[in-house]
């Protein structure tokens, strides 16, 4: 007997959106598990107190400075590289062999593993400039990570803008530039912040990198030449160390939440730029 | 001035071709003497890890990389290249306006946490289920497959989005249903982007460290079966990192060098296929 071809395309409908509903329930599940076990462990007091007894006791707040500051040392690097690089490549230049070779380096890094940047990081700022292990070391490390991101994510917004833009205000005698700042960059803003805080996410929850050029100090980080751990790095050593369950969760659900936060205001930010484009 | 502007720009829009040299430039410099010392071929194929005897055979990790990475290939393409033509081509467009964002959301979530799931459910459910350790290649297969998915899934919508519009039109205007149109026109047409997704996704899962290191149980033994202990390239070189020094550590570096060249061939050959695909 033969199946009729709708009754095929049921069956295959039906099939894909399982494959789709998997994927969610994963995420679902793995969010879940984790606010599930930790959310009710975390109290004020959890986030504004220091690390006690290697992470038995009191709470998270130098895990969440030495976050915030190697955050801040990463992004104030890599967003003005990564805009410049995207302006350069979206506005400055047709594409030639020189921008293929550019592009191939941009992509190449966006695939290198995070272990090796955190190894080059160890040899050239910890060892080799003498950095020690410190916030500027593991921020200039996840500046060369989240790069890539970055210059991506800012291409595309530029290009998004309409040529008229371009056009108009060459018309009215503006140099290169001040097409490009006064013009051009303010339209693209939404799309290049996409981007930064997709950088800033991706700093957030990376372990491998921080853990070999900042260290783990427990101790609150008082500057940028301090060693410290972030969330990511407090949890990992929590978890694996098994020194206590309960904090571990209870620091994994304040990560996922601030993901969490991080990537829907990166998407409704993208989202919201897309719908004012189709209106314009 | 403008001038000097775009000479800036330039310079910056060079700065991730210079840090991808000097990552190659440092790691090399750390890593490839002691390669050179043992003699590639016992580095490469030797299957004694002893680093305070000065036994440096990486061969198990390499196997260790390969096994954890072809398990996860093998869970997670079906699954991503299936939600990739759902949300492609099926699914109502306000279901995909929240279906995608949650699918790159399993990006976002750190990779300590998908080892920490690993760790409290997976694998005392695999020990309990089917024996062994629980920390196996099985188990770190499932999760670096869901790890995977969202970069499988981004490339291949991308890449079925790419096959012009006139293709699926005329199989449609031939009397094909939108499944037949799906699996005849648009999936041959579409293949080679989708195999760069697949392959950015390979890296992915031979880069992948820190979920790896806390559910694959790290043995340093060659596996014989999906429910044995395995220590992947990354796994060997973030466990002993912290403690490494001398030959040890340049071990270490020479670890990373493998890993490097791994992921470059990933890179180009996966670069290649986007080129064709898109």
């Amino acid at each position: 007997m033969r199946i009729s071809p709708l009754t095929t395309q049921g069956i295959a409908k039906v099939l894909l959106a399982l494959a789709c509903a998997a994927a969610v329930v994963a995420l679902i599940f793995v969010v879940g598990f984790v606010l599930a076990g930790g959310l009710r462990h975390v109290t004020w007091a959890f986030l504004t107190q220091p690390i006690l007894d290697m992470g038995r006791a009191g709470g998270i707040l130098p895990a969440i400075v030495g976050t915030l500051m190697m955050v801040f040392v990463a992004i104030g690097i890599a967003a003005p590289l990564g805009v410049a690089s995207a302006i350069y490549l979206a506005e400055y230049t047709v594409e030639s062999r020189i921008t293929q070779g550019i592009r191939f380096g941009i992509n190449c890094l966006a695939g290198v593993p995070s272990i090796i940047f955190g190894l080059f990081g160890f040899i050239l700022f910890v060892v080799i400039l003498g950095f020690g292990w410190s916030i500027l070391s593991g921020g200039f490390s996840l500046a060369a990570m989240i790069l890539p991101t970055i210059i991506r994510t800012a291409e595309e917004a530029l290009r998004s803008v309409p040529r008229q833009y371009r056009d108009v205000a060459a018309s009215l005698g503006a140099t290169r530039w001040q097409v490009v700042t006064k013009s051009v960059l303010p339209y693209a803003l939404p799309g290049i912040l996409t981007g930064i805080i997709l950088g800033i996410g991706r700093s957030i929850e990376e372990t491998a990198v921080v853990i070999f050029t900042a260290g783990s100090a427990v101790q609150m980080p008082h500057s940028v030449f301090d060693s410290a751990r972030t969330m990511a790095v407090h949890f990992y050593i929590l978890a694996r160390e098994g020194v206590s369950n309960e904090n571990a969760y209870a620091t994994a659900a304040v990560l996922i939440c601030t993901i969490l936060v991080i990537n829907v205001g990166a998407y409704s930010l993208m989202h919201r730029m897309m719908r004012g484009r189709r209106v314009a | 001035m403008d001038r000097w502007v775009s000479r800036l720009l330039f310079l910056a829009a060079c700065s991730s071709t210079f840090v991808l040299a000097a990552i190659a430039l440092f790691i090399f410099k750390e890593g490839v003497p002691i390669m050179v010392k043992s003699g590639l071929g016992h580095f490469l194929l030797g299957t004694a890890w002893a680093p305070l005897e000065g036994q440096f055979g990486i061969l198990p990790f390499i196997i260790g990389s390969l096994c954890v990475t072809f398990g996860a290939l093998v869970l997670g393409v079906p699954l991503a290249v299936a939600c990739a033509f759902y949300l492609a081509e099926f699914a109502p467009r306000r279901w995909v306006n929240v279906l995608k964002p949650a699918i790159e959301l399993l990006a976002g979530i750190p990779s300590v946490v998908y080892g920490f799931l690993g760790v409290m459910w997976l694998a005392p459910l695999i020990r309990t289920q089917l024996g062994g350790p629980g920390l196996s290649i099985l188990a770190a297969s499932c999760v670096l497959a869901v790890m995977i998915l969202p970069t499988i899934v981004g490339v291949s919508i991308d890449a079925i989005q790419a096959v012009p519009r006139t293709y699926k039109e005329g199989a449609l205007a031939l009397g094909a249903t939108q499944w037949q149109a799906a699996w005849r026109v648009l999936w041959p047409a579409a293949r080679p982007g989708i195999l760069a997704g697949v392959i950015l996704g390979m890296g992915r899962a031979v880069g992948e460290t820190m979920a790896v290191i806390m559910i694959s149980g790290n043995a340093t033994r060659i596996p014989h079966s999906a429910l044995d202990s395995v220590r992947t390239l990354t796994a060997n070189i973030a466990i002993e990192m912290g403690y490494a020094v001398g030959a040890h550590r340049e071990a270490l570096f020479a670890t990373g060098v493998v890993l490097f060249f791994f992921i470059m061939i990933l890179n180009v050959v996966a670069l290649r296929f986007a080129r064709r695909a898109f």
